[in-house]
């Protein structure tokens, strides 16, 4: 018999922390930090909005680029949050989540041997996704001292004749690090010297703790040349309800559309009604747990203080990434003895590239109290490691 | 959302936080906490601190009655005067003025039904300026303050990657 598979995806590496959690989920009393999901239940509002479609039999399929409703209120969000205008019928594409965007405008993109940059310690998908679409994925190293920001120098020394597109996955999962204008703009220029695209992964744009997200779209001559992905998990807590979408120059999105439609046809309906009414009314849900998180993220980053663990702030997303180098242990080592003595789940930064090592991703989607009691038994095993190294 | 406005917001879902803990969640000193609690308690804006028990875990007899009540208000005095010749009355748990289709509403706890409806009786509609009631009694709670009660939160997520 022939080998069924095709090698360019047996090739690809299987997610490294899927393991890891196989074994949290058969611990009984382990806490986890590893959740990548919001831990609110989507507002009712919300979700009753969805029950009302169901109710109405508003169950068929969508429009391919997604219900026209929609994408007005989408349109009509950007414009208010960043001050860009999307055309709702020709520049939006409602997706299956904000991961279905990355995919698509890979796909969308990319020839065979394009090069697309990806920085890293960043979301797991953005390789893979290059390589499926025919890409070249090039691993840019974020560096700790530059609060795993990224630099216009750090692109320029990645670029080749062959880059094309730049992914900028910021706020970012799993360090929780911000782009400001000013970084923003320094990567503009360099992306207008070298001609390059960005498909800009703003999943966790209303998750900033620091003043208002700003998009790269926002600053002058970039929009022209950038795919915005965004969505509702984060936002609003609606992880299950699948659907982002993706905002861009017409011409890409309607390949994207052409892609989405053999592949997906259109979003979940019901999600799409509940949607609109998440854009419409929810920006007082956000706000409030945008305050949730930002306590936590507090709590966190004092516990970190009072262990004496190095962690940068980051300011955006619901992750900290702490420094745990001075164990003289990898990532994975830490990760696991942390599971085993204490019982307490946090994913290694390697799980989100090789410049992860020698830190921790802890996720704040958790309650205070949750939160509290994680703490504890962190410091009570960092204690002990400081004490087996003093031995 | 104000320091002031986010304290108030946090300790009255969880008043038991300490004021080192709330300092470091709000991102301030623990003094700025303590000297906060302490105006705000001293103003009256904070009033007190309470307990939320769910009674009926408990095998201690209780009726809650919402009682309307239509009254006379009192020429310079309005509505006031009373609605204090109720409050005071120890058994009176809370004394709202509404705006609709009566005037005041009593909220009364009690061991029994007939001590209830013995205090609508002989105290309340007695007054004077009362000129009617109607009692509601309470058959079950479901939420209250904001909590929903008897039923605790799972975490429920399942393990996904990536």
């Amino acid at each position: 018999m022939r080998d069924p598979l095709a090698k360019k995806v047996v090739d690809i590496k299987p997610s490294g922390i899927r393991k890891f959690f196989d074994i949290v989920s058969e611990m009984k009393d382990a806490i986890s930090l590893g959740v990548g999901e919001p831990d609110f239940d989507t507002p009712w509002h919300i979700r009753d909005e969805g029950i009302y479609a169901l109710e109405q039999g508003r169950t068929f399929y969508t429009s391919n680029a997604g219900l026209k409703e929609l994408r007005t209120e989408i349109s009509a969000y950007m414009e208010r949050s960043q001050g860009i205008y999307y055309d709702p019928l020709k520049q939006v594409l409602v997706t299956v989540g904000g991961s279905e965007g990355i995919d698509m405008a890979l796909r969308a993109m990319c020839d065979p041997g394009d090069e697309v940059l990806i920085p890293q310690p960043s979301y797991v998908s953005y390789e893979p996704c290059a390589v499926l679409a025919g890409a070249v994925p090039v691993i840019i190293d974020l560096k700790a001292e530059n609060e795993f920001r990224l630099t216009a120098r750090e692109i320029e020394e990645a670029v080749t004749e062959k880059t094309k597109v730049l992914i900028l996955p910021f706020p970012n999962n799993p360090t929780g690090s911000i782009m400001e204008k000013a970084d923003l703009e320094a990567v503009a220029e360099v992306v207008l010297k070298h001609d390059l695209y960005i498909i800009s992964d703003e999943i966790y744009g209303e998750l900033t703790y620091n003043g208002k997200h700003v998009s790269i779209a926002s600053i002058p001559g970039m929009a022209e040349r950038t795919i915005l992905i965004n969505g509702f998990s984060k936002a609003y807590a609606m992880t299950g309800w699948r659907l982002g979408y993706a905002c861009g120059p017409e011409k890409i999105i309607t390949q994207m559309t052409k892609i989405h439609q053999f592949a997906i046809m259109c979003a979940p309906t019901t999600s799409q009604y509940a949607a609109v009414e998440a854009l419409r009314n929810g920006d007082a849900d956000i706000a409030a747990m945008r305050e949730s998180y930002n306590r936590r993220r507090r709590f966190l980053l004092n516990a970190f203080k009072e262990m004496g663990i190095e962690c940068f702030e980051p300011f955006g997303a619901f992750y900290v990434f702490p420094c745990i180098k001075e164990f003289g242990m990898t990532s994975d080592e830490f990760a696991n003895r942390l599971l085993m003595e204490e019982k307490v789940a946090a994913v290694p930064g390697t799980a989100f590239g090789d410049s992860g090592e020698g830190f921790l991703r802890i996720s704040y989607a958790y309650s205070l109290e949750r939160l509290e009691e994680a703490m504890k038994r962190l410091s009570r095993f960092v204690e002990k490691l400081r004490a087996e190294k003093k031995a | 959302m104000e320091f002031r406005e986010e304290l108030l917001r946090i300790i009255e879902k969880n008043s038991r936080m300490s004021a080192k803990e709330l300092a470091v969640i709000l991102g301030v000193s623990e003094e700025a906490v303590t000297e906060e609690l302490r105006s705000l308690e001293s103003e009256g804006t904070i009033c007190g601190y309470h307990t939320m028990v769910n009674w009926d875990n408990v095998s201690v007899e209780k009726v809650t009655a919402l009682i309307e009540v239509k009254v006379t208000p009192q020429r310079g005095q309005g509505f006031d005067n009373i609605a204090e010749r109720i409050y005071n009355y120890p058994e009176v748990e809370s004394v709202y003025l509404m705006a609709g289709g009566y005037d005041l509403m009593v909220i009364l706890e009690g061991k029994t039904l007939k001590e209830v409806s013995g205090f609508v009786n002989e105290k309340l509609s007695t007054l004077e300026m009362v000129n009617g009631t109607a009692t509601h009694f309470i058959l079950k709670k479901y939420k209250d303050h904001g909590t929903i009660l008897g039923k605790k939160k799972e975490d429920t997520r399942e393990i996904i990657t990536p």
